[in-house]
Order: C-alpha cells, then sequence, then structure tokens
C-alpha cells in the first residue's frame, strides 16, 4: 500500500502538459512592480524612496512585525514609485515600481554554478541568512520560513518533510525544480534539518513524478558519500491524490500522526517545508542569494506555447503573457496558482510575487461553474472531505448564519482545498457558502479570545 | 484582456452531475428490464412505459405549473423512479393503476417535499406500497406469464406467498418447498414468479456491479442489509425449520435484491456515512424478516426500507465519519 | 362490545385527569415570574423581530425596556416615535422624539456609468464576492449587485433594479431597521434622515481613488475635487480620502452642491421641481463674485490703513 492521508480526497486528472519543458529563464521585463505584501503576516516597510538606485538582491523592504519578512529588489535600476498599486484580485497593496538598467548584482552574492556541499554548523547564523534572504515558504502560504523553523519552546521537532507532492493538476514547477536543482534542493533540506537538530527528513514526491523519485534518490546516494550530514535524508513515494501536498495531510500520510484542530504541525513534531522553499533556503545560506526570482510554470489546454519560467520578482504577468504568445483566444480565465486552490485573477497588469507558482489558462468549457440545482444527499462531499467535515451540513448552516452549530461541525477546520465543490453532483457551490461561514466562526473565536 | 472571468476556487470540476449519476442506475437497470421483459412478455414492457412516462409527467406539470420553476426532468431521477415502480409491481397490473402509483411516486413522495433530494421517503418505495395497500387483490394477484420467446412457464404465486399460506394452512416449510418445487439455481438465474424485479437475480446483481465499478454507491448499506437477512435467517431457520424459512431463500426472493441494490441506496432517502449506511441496512435486513416471518403481508423489504428511511436524519445526526484531528 | 366501549371512555377518561392533575403541578412548579409590562409593552411593538433596535427581537426589545433605567438606549426604529411613545406611557419614561431615518445606497454605478471590466462567476453573493476581489469594475469601492442587502430586508423595501443593476430603496417600506447597511460588506447604504416631506441630500458615491482613477473606473464618481465643500454655506460638506460626505444635520437642501458637482455624484431626491443648474450655478458664481470683490475691497481697505 501507498503512502497516502487517510481521510477524503479526490483523484483529478493531472494534466501535467508542461512536464517536459525545462525551466528557462525569462528576459527581465523594462519595469518591476515589487509589492511589499508577499507574504504572510504584516506587509514590510519600504526601505527606498523615489530616484534611489538599487541593486539585484538589494533589501527594498524590511519586515513590518515579528511575522514578517525581507523583500529584495529583482533587478538594478532607479525607484520609480511607492504608493498603492492594483494586485491580480485588484486590490490596493503597496508596490515598489522600479525601472530596469542593466543587470548589476550586489556584492557577496554567489552567481556561479558550482555546488556548496557544506551544510554550515552555526545554526543561529544560518537562520539569520534565511532571514535576511527572504525566505517564506513557497507552497502557497508564503509564511516566513525562519518563523517556522524557530519551534516555540517546548516543542520537539521529530521530521522534517519536505513536500514535493505538487498535488494539484497542471503545476510543474517543483516537478522541474526537483529535476533539473535537485542537489540544491538536498542541500537545502540538509540545512534545514541542520537547523532542526538532524531530524530524520522525508522528501515526499507523488507517483506520477518517477523521474523525480529516481533522480533525488541518486542525488542523494551522491550526497551521502560527501558528508553524514546527509544521511537521514530519504524519498518517500506517496499515491497520487488531491490535496496531498496540505500541510496536515502530508504530515498524516507521512507520519501518521494527525494535527489536531487549531493546533499547528511542530506539536505532532513535523515540520513541512516545500522544495521550492529548501531551494530558497540553499540560494540564502549558500549563496547569499536571497528571492529575487522563482519558477513559474506558464500552462493550460488552450495555451499553445506550454513553459516553465524562471522570472524575476515583481514581473507584470501581461509582460510573461506576452512573451509567450498572448492570451489564447478562447482562454477565459487566468489563475495564479493550481486550478484547486488558485485565485482566479482580474487584473493582468499586476505583478509576480515570490509565491507566483503557476499562470494557468483555463476555456469556459473547463472552468465555468454550471447552474446549480438541489442537494441530492449523496455524500459525495463528505467523502471527499479531507478533513473529514459535512460540507453539505455547513452549507446549510453557512446559509443560516448559524455561528454555534458552525463551530460545532468544525467549520473552522476547512482547510479550502476545494475537494467539496469538485466534487458535488449537483454544482452546489459549497466552498463559496462554507468559507463564508468559516470566516464568521474565525471571527468569533477571535473575539472570544481577545475577551480572554 | 477584457472580460476575464473571476470567481472563487476551485475552478475545475469533476464530470459527475445528478443527470449523469442517475444515468448510471437506470443503465444498472438495463440488464433487470431486459430480463423482466424477456420472461414476462411485451406487457411488461408497456407496464415499464407508463411508468416512466406518468413520472416524467407529473414531473414536468408539477414543477412547470406548480413550482414555477425550470423543469426537472432533465435530471433523470423521475426515470429512474418510473423504472423502479415498474420493476416493483405484477406485469398484470392494469395500467391505471401504475399511473396512481406514479403520480403517488412523484406527486405525493417527491414533489410536495420539494423535488430531488428533499423526499423523506424513497418515491418508488412510496408509490408500490400505497398501491400495495390500496390495490390488494391486484397487487397481490399473480398470473402465468408467456415469456417473450415463450420461455418456461412460470406459475403459482409468489415464493413467499405461498410459504405463508401454507403456514397458513398448517403445513412446514420443507413440504411447502417441495410442493411448489422452488430450487435457489431458479431463483438465483429467473423463472420464480413475483413482480419483475423479483425475476432474475442476476440481472440486478451484474447492475449493482457496474454502480459500484462506476463509483455510484457504496456497496455497505447493500452488504450490511444481505448479511442481516442472512444472519436473522440462519438464527430462526436454526431453531425451527419447519416454521421459518432459510437464509439462501430469504436472500433471493421477495425483491430483496432490488431493495438492497437499488432502493436503500437511493441517494437522497439513506445516510450519508459509512456507519450510519451500515446501521440503516442492519435496520432494513432485520424488519425485513421479521415482517416476513411475523407479519400478515408475505413481503417486507418495501415497509422495511420505508420504516428505516424515516430514521435517516437521526441516523445523520448520530453517526458522523470522523473528523480529522479530532476524538 | 358495549363493555369495550365503556371500557375505553373509562381509561381515557382517567388518563386524561392523570395527566391534567400532574400538568398542573408542573406548570405551576417552574412558573416564571416576568414583570407584566414586558407583554405590555412586546404587545405595542411592530412585532417584526427584525432586530433593527440591536436586540434579537421585539421581546427581547422589551426586556431591556423594562429593565433600562430610561430609554436613550433603547430606540425601535421601525416603529419609531409612535411606539416609542406608546412604551414610554407604559414604562412611564420620556422619549425624546428622533427624525424619521430611510436606507441611502451611495453609488452611482450603473451599468452605463460604469463598464464591466471582467465576469464573476461564484456564488452570487457581495460577501463571497467582496471577499475574493475588488469586483467586476474598475471601481473597489461601489455596488457589486448581487443583492445581499435586498436579502436581508424584512420589509420587502429594497429591490434590485436590472437596468441599473443597483439596488433602489422603497421609501414607504423602509423602516430604517440597518439590516441592509450591515449586510453590505462596501458599506454603501447608510441611514440618513428622511428630511422634510422626503426631500433630501447625499453624495451617491463611496469611491476614495484619486480623481483621475475614480473617474475612469466610473463617469459618475465622486473625485474629490472639493466644489461642493467650498460652495456650500453650511459647512455640511467634508471631503476625505478623496471622497465627499454632506452631513445631513447641517444641510439645508439649497441644491446648490449638486448643480455644481462636475460628476453628477450629489443626488438631491424628493425634490418637488427640477434643479435648474445653470441659474443655481449663476447665483453661486455671483456669490462668490461679490465675496471676492468684499474681500478684495477689506484687504485694500486694511493696506490703506496700514499705509
Amino acid at each position: 500500500m501507498k503512502n497516502t492521508f487517510s481521510i477524503g480526497g479526490i483523484h483529478p486528472h493531472d494534466n501535467k502538459i508542461s512536464r517536459d519543458c525545462a525551466i528557462t529563464p525569462l528576459a527581465t521585463p523594462p519595469t518591476v512592480y515589487i509589492s511589499v505584501a508577499q507574504h504572510i503576516g504584516a506587509p514590510a516597510q519600504p526601505l527606498v524612496k523615489p530616484g534611489d538606485k538599487v541593486k539585484v538582491g538589494q533589501p527594498v523592504a524590511e519586515p513590518g512585525g515579528f511575522v514578517s519578512a525581507f523583500i529584495h529588489s529583482s533587478v538594478s535600476g532607479t525607484v520609480k514609485s511607492v504608493g498603492p498599486r492594483a494586485d491580480l484580485a485588484g486590490k490596493m497593496s503597496t508596490t515598489i515600481e522600479i525601472t530596469v538598467e542593466g543587470d548589476e548584482w550586489m556584492e557577496g552574492i554567489d552567481t556561479t554554478d558550482t555546488l556548496v556541499t557544506d551544510i554550515p554548523e552555526d545554526n543561529k547564523a544560518t537562520l539569520e541568512k534565511i532571514r535576511l534572504g527572504g525566505v517564506v515558504g513557497l507552497g502557497g502560504a508564503t509564511f516566513p520560513t525562519h518563523v517556522k523553523l524557530s519551534p516555540p519552546p517546548g516543542s520537539k521537532c521529530e521530521m522534517l518533510i519536505i513536500n514535493g507532492c505538487e498535488c494539484e493538476p497542471y503545476l510543474t514547477s517543483d516537478f522541474r525544480t526537483l529535476l533539473e536543482k535537485g542537489e540544491q534542493v538536498v542541500i537545502g533540506a540538509a540545512i534545514i534539518k541542520q537547523v532542526l537538530g538532524g531530524v530524520p527528513c522525508t522528501i515526499a514526491i507523488e507517483e506520477n513524478k518517477p523521474e523525480a523519485i529516481d533522480h533525488i534518490n541518486e542525488v542523494i546516494a551522491k550526497l551521502r558519500k560527501i558528508s553524514p550530514k546527509y544521511d537521514g535524508i530519504s524519498v518517500m513515494t506517496m499515491k497520487m491524490r488531491y490535496p496531498q501536498g496540505g500541510e496536515k495531510q502530508l504530515i498524516d500520510a507521512v507520519m501518521h500522526r494527525q494535527v489536531a484542530s487549531g493546533g499547528l504541525p511542530i506539536s505532532v513534531g513535523a515540520v513541512v517545508q516545500n522544495v521550492a522553499t529548501a531551494l530558497a533556503v540553499y540560494d540564502a545560506v549558500q549563496k547569499n542569494k536571497p528571492i529575487i526570482d522563482n519558477s513559474v510554470t506558464v500552462t493550460g489546454g488552450c495555451f499553445p506555447k506550454q513553459a516553465n519560467l524562471l522570472v524575476r520578482v515583481g514581473t507584470p504577468l501581461s509582460y510573461i503573457i506576452d512573451s509567450l504568445g498572448g492570451m489564447p483566444s478562447d482562454a477565459v480565465k487566468v489563475i495564479s496558482g493550481g486550478p484547486m486552490m488558485g485565485k482566479a485573477i482580474s487584473n493582468l497588469d499586476a505583478a509576480t510575487l515570490k509565491g507566483t507558482s503557476s499562470l494557468l489558462f483555463l476555456t469556459a468549457e473547463e472552468t465555468m461553474r454550471k447552474p446549480e440545482s438541489n442537494c441530492i444527499r449523496c455524500g459525495k462531499c463528505a467523502d471527499a472531505c479531507p478533513m473529514g467535515l459535512e460540507p453539505f451540513l455547513l452549507n446549510k448552516l453557512s446559509r443560516i448564519n448559524d455561528v454555534e452549530a458552525l463551530e460545532d461541525n468544525a467549520a473552522q477546520d476547512c482547510i479550502e482545498c476545494g475537494c467539496c465543490l469538485y466534487s458535488c453532483p449537483a454544482n452546489i457551490p459549497l466552498l463559496d457558502i462554507i468559507r463564508m461561514g468559516k470566516a464568521e466562526v474565525m471571527k468569533a473565536i477571535k473575539s472570544r479570545q481577545i475577551k480572554k | 484582456m477584457s472580460n476575464l472571468t473571476v470567481s472563487p476556487s476551485p475552478h475545475i470540476h469533476s464530470k459527475d452531475s445528478t443527470r449523469s449519476l442517475m444515468t448510471d442506475v437506470v443503465i444498472a437497470l438495463v440488464p433487470a428490464v431486459i430480463c423482466s421483459v424477456v420472461f414476462l412478455g411485451l406487457r411488461e414492457l408497456l407496464v415499464l412505459a407508463v411508468s416512466v412516462a406518468s413520472c416524467l409527467l407529473l414531473e414536468w406539470a408539477v414543477t412547470r405549473f406548480m413550482m414555477k420553476k425550470p423543469s426537472t426532468i432533465g435530471d433523470m431521477s423521475a426515470v429512474v423512479t418510473g423504472i423502479l415502480l415498474a420493476l416493483n409491481v405484477p406485469y398484470t397490473l392494469p395500467l391505471w393503476i401504475v399511473a396512481i402509483g406514479a403520480a403517488v411516486a412523484i406527486g405525493v413522495a417527491k414533489m410536495t417535499f420539494g423535488g430531488l433530494g428533499q423526499n423523506v421517503f424513497n418515491p418508488a418505495i412510496a408509490g408500490r406500497v400505497f398501491l400495495l395497500v390500496s390495490y390488494p387483490s391486484q397487487m397481490t394477484h399473480w398470473e402465468a406469464p408467456q415469456g417473450l420467446f415463450g420461455a418456461d412457464a412460470i406459475t403459482g404465486p409468489t415464493p413467499l406467498g405461498a410459504i405463508k399460506e401454507g403456514l397458513l394452512q398448517g403445513s412446514s416449510v420443507k413440504d411447502i418447498m417441495t410442493e411448489h418445487g422452488y430450487n435457489y439455481g431458479q431463483m438465483l438465474f429467473a423463472n420464480i414468479g413475483g413482480s419483475a424485479g423479483e425475476i432474475c437475480a442476476i440481472a440486478l446483481l451484474a447492475g449493482f456491479v457496474y454502480l459500484l465499478v462506476r463509483r455510484v454507491i457504496k456497496p455497505w448499506i447493500t452488504l450490511s442489509i444481505f448479511a442481516t437477512v442472512a444472519l436473522t435467517s440462519l438464527i430462526f431457520w436454526g431453531i425451527n425449520p419447519d416454521r421459518f424459512t432459510d437464509p439462501c431463500f430469504n436472500l433471493l426472493t421477495g425483491g430483496l435484491i432490488l431493495g438492497a441494490c437499488f432502493m436503500a441506496t437511493d441517494y437522497v432517502t439513506s445516510p450519508m456515512s459509512t456507519k450510519g449506511g451500515i446501521i440503516f441496512g442492519v435496520g432494513i435486513g432485520f424488519l425485513t424478516v421479521m415482517i416476513r416471518y411475523f407479519g400478515s403481508y408475505p413481503e417486507g423489504v418495501s415497509f422495511a426500507i420505508l420504516i428505516m428511511n424515516s430514521v435517516v436524519p437521526l441516523l445523520n445526526r448520530w453517526f458522523k465519519q470522523k473528523k480529522f484531528g479530532r476524538a | 362490545m358495549t363493555q369495550t366501549i365503556i371500557w375505553t371512555i373509562a381509561i381515557i377518561t382517567v388518563l386524561g385527569l392523570v395527566l391534567a392533575i400532574i400538568l398542573y403541578f408542573v406548570a405551576e412548579k417552574f412558573k416564571v415570574q416576568e414583570d407584566p409590562r414586558i407583554d405590555e409593552v412586546e404587545k405595542v411593538m411592530p412585532g417584526a423581530n427584525c432586530g433593527g433596535c440591536g436586540f434579537a427581537g421585539c421581546r427581547a426589545f422589551a426586556e431591556a425596556a423594562v429593565a433600562a433605567p430610561n430609554l436613550d438606549n433603547n430606540y425601535c426604529p421601525v416603529g419609531g416615535n409612535d411606539v416609542m411613545a406608546k412604551v414610554a406611557a407604559i414604562l412611564g419614561y420620556e422619549v425624546k422624539a428622533k427624525a424619521p431615518m430611510v436606507a441611502v445606497v451611495r453609488c452611482n454605478g450603473t451599468c452605463a456609468n460604469r463598464p464591466r471590466t471582467n465576469t464573476y462567476d461564484g456564488l452570487s453573493s457581495c460577501k463571497v464576492k467582496a471577499a475574493l476581489y475588488s469586483g467586476d469594475t474598475a471601481c473597489a469601492f461601489g455596488c457589486l449587485g448581487c443583492g445581499d442587502c435586498v436579502e436581508a430586508c424584512q420589509f420587502g423595501a429594497l429591490s434590485m433594479n436590472p437596468e441599473t443593476g443597483l439596488p433602489e430603496v422603497d421609501e414607504t417600506k423602509c423602516t430604517a431597521c440597518g439590516a441592509c447597511v450591515k449586510a453590505c460588506p462596501k458599506t454603501l447604504i447608510e441611514l440618513r434622515a428622511k428630511g422634510p416631506r422626503g426631500m433630501r441630500m447625499f453624495v451617491s458615491c463611496r469611491n476614495q481613488d484619486k480623481g483621475p482613477a475614480a473617474k475612469k473606473a466610473c463617469a459618475a464618481a465622486c473625485i474629490g475635487c472639493g466644489i461642493c465643500q467650498k460652495t456650500c454655506t453650511h459647512d455640511a460638506i467634508t471631503v476625505e480620502n478623496n471622497v465627499a460626505y454632506i452631513d445631513f444635520n447641517k444641510c439645508k437642501l439649497c441644491r446648490e452642491c449638486e448643480a455644481l458637482c462636475p460628476t453628477g455624484a450629489i443626488h438631491g431626491v424628493n425634490f418637488p421641481k427640477p434643479l435648474d443648474k445653470e441659474a443655481v450655478k449663476a447665483r453661486v458664481q455671483e456669490r462668490q463674485k461679490k465675496a471676492r470683490e468684499a474681500a478684495a475691497a477689506a484687504a485694500a481697505e486694511s493696506n490703506t490703513k496700514e499705509a
């Protein structure tokens, strides 16, 4: 039996159309727009003002709180403006606009391809490097990595899980990273492992990426010969199932432990980091290179030029699309991220963020919602829910806004993976409604905590 | 660029729809329908046609004129109800009674509650039980059919009816069985007296397997009914084989297979969770055997399902699946 | 046969008697002492249980009103002054009459004024839509048009106008309970004084973008130019975050701001006569010219004095 999580889940077609496209760097755009809100937590505070000259890798914004991160310039040039700009959902966030001039990098950044395999011993210095590198979780949540790697006192980490599931259909950037930068990812994993006190590390990869599994196994074998620091890193083949890459689901699948409702992964001794994050840690620690670019899958059944691109942070989405031949005429929706949890884009003038993993084009036939009909109580939503919830019930309770009953039925546990809406034969917009109910419950819980 | 579509995630949807699921149920019923027509003749086809047509017509009329909503007959659920009802009545039933059954099934049991998904009771069974209590003589009158190809003529009352009759007259189960010449091979493949859906167990089971393969239904409800019926009747039969029929007989007769595979597994009127489904099945199985052994009707599946339908909301409340990370 | 009937009657009678006695004692034992005035107050309440007063329903309001030392914090907006006078009479309190209020939708973004820039394809709910993104027009502040307010209204006072795509308030039905105000995620709806014979002025826009951006998104947006503020002789208008607001307590319904507003974002409703924009503009210009002359004269005078 292959490893997978214990409750619910669905099997959408994986549609990894762009799996054979190697990651290629995209030309730097004439202007980049770097938002100061690229992570969960407090937005960063801008350090530059219009007219300033910046270099690639120069910090342009500093953390605005404990849970916050540095943001660096991804290009060299002149700061044109600092002010509100609409993000991909049309909402305003403070953005630093930089006109590109040349490509001059900050001193101290190692831009060569030489592999640095020595794992530094000084954990404090490593954590500081991760913090200064602006590393955040690149699996979707963009939680600042240095915070995650400093477990609260009293908790003990027992296992590091590197998430290479990429269970969302279409996405291939993590897969390509594993294939092309496997060494860096494994070294990054070893660095994180070292910071966490040398705990065992499992790299979880779904079975639909056999090349990646083989490659990483080879890399680990090779690196083990260099240093004993690479002992205890292993690959685990996972069954293909969505949402395997969900943090709680992955811990369940790998360690057979369930994080309690409202609990953190560390409560069961787990720390989960994404493949791209491990690479970013390698870059930050071994190469002094902060996050200034990331790989973005550009794909879709209707998109003629599939690609995995290395894109500078802050590149306008329309620039990426134009460089690949423009919008396909039959695409009606562009999604940032995967089709299950990604965000539909309303504003293509918005720029990429650190966490932008994909641009996905879908046609009307693939994506448009079908008319809603009566619930036939088939229970498919409850079967699909990876948290063991009853979406049909939460749907009803959310509609009447019964916050108490919603909390009793664990609406706050919803991870918004979309399995319920995906599987509903009556096309009821379950998740749309449950999200509303969940928000109400979260509000109620928060106000209770404040009272205490 | 102009006019992008924006919606909350997820952005893709499975291919399942109410219509596709119901169509699968219809496909699963096709073997049973073919068998029944082959063994019972064209008259059965007529019953099927009238039943399905009345169900569709009524649902269309109710949505169109009373609920003033777009018609829902496209979802195929009325077709399923129509076929199930037809398979649940004698092929000799006057067609106007079939139409009344369809009217009760759709009009009373389904649409008054608000249509598909809102009904408490399985429409086909509600229709059948209504006919059983309103037209008892027509509903229990079995006539030897000619069959489409002049197949072996089927004679006499249903096996369950014969047993009940015989027991009342003081004969033992064994005597009655030999007298009527019942054997299980015959029951499994066809050729026992009864309504259309009781005729060919293999055809029904083939349909059930199709539904399982297509992941339309889960097997737990059906299996728990079979297991409970077998176990309960095994105990009684073990105590007194002269008074009580044996497990095989109970499993193969009286539309148990039809009920367990197609009607107890109806989405709307069965519990959501696996645990609830198993309890639901146990209830149906136990009640079926009890009604058959001790009730005044020879046949108990319909009543058992109706009774258990009414406790589904409670089962849904009591038996929930385990939530992630919660005790 | 007769015996059966007699037995049946006897048993039922005895059963009935026994149960009646049990019921009596239980009712006595669990009797709740309540202020009888609560019932009286509840009786004069409108009985809509809308929650517009801030309590869970009319009964809860009655309980709170009876318990409260005065009626300052207990006002039924639905019943208005008539009902409150009755409540005050029952409780022996004073009640301050309040000006009747009405819900006002402050968005001008009709389909014609505000072109759609994308298509929304999800649950038709403003709440969901607002949480998702800025909306299907370039204006991030305007009406989302899914009708959460219409659904929230218990009195049938709100309806979506299919032509404009905006909700409309039926003033005769609106009770100012405030349910729609809470339902609107963009806080477009405000309870404003109904005004004499329903006449009132308001800025029908909440767009906080700078002028050019607002204008680009919607032809009738408030661009925060401040002309109205300068014109107003009653100090009723403030411009904050690039959007004007009229204080209905200070507004004297002169309609000068409406005439001068370059985008038509200021609305005057229920006035008997249509606004003669040119005449009002001329009047304002005349006044401003005189003021300027007076100021110049005063300045000249002070200059000469100093000299």
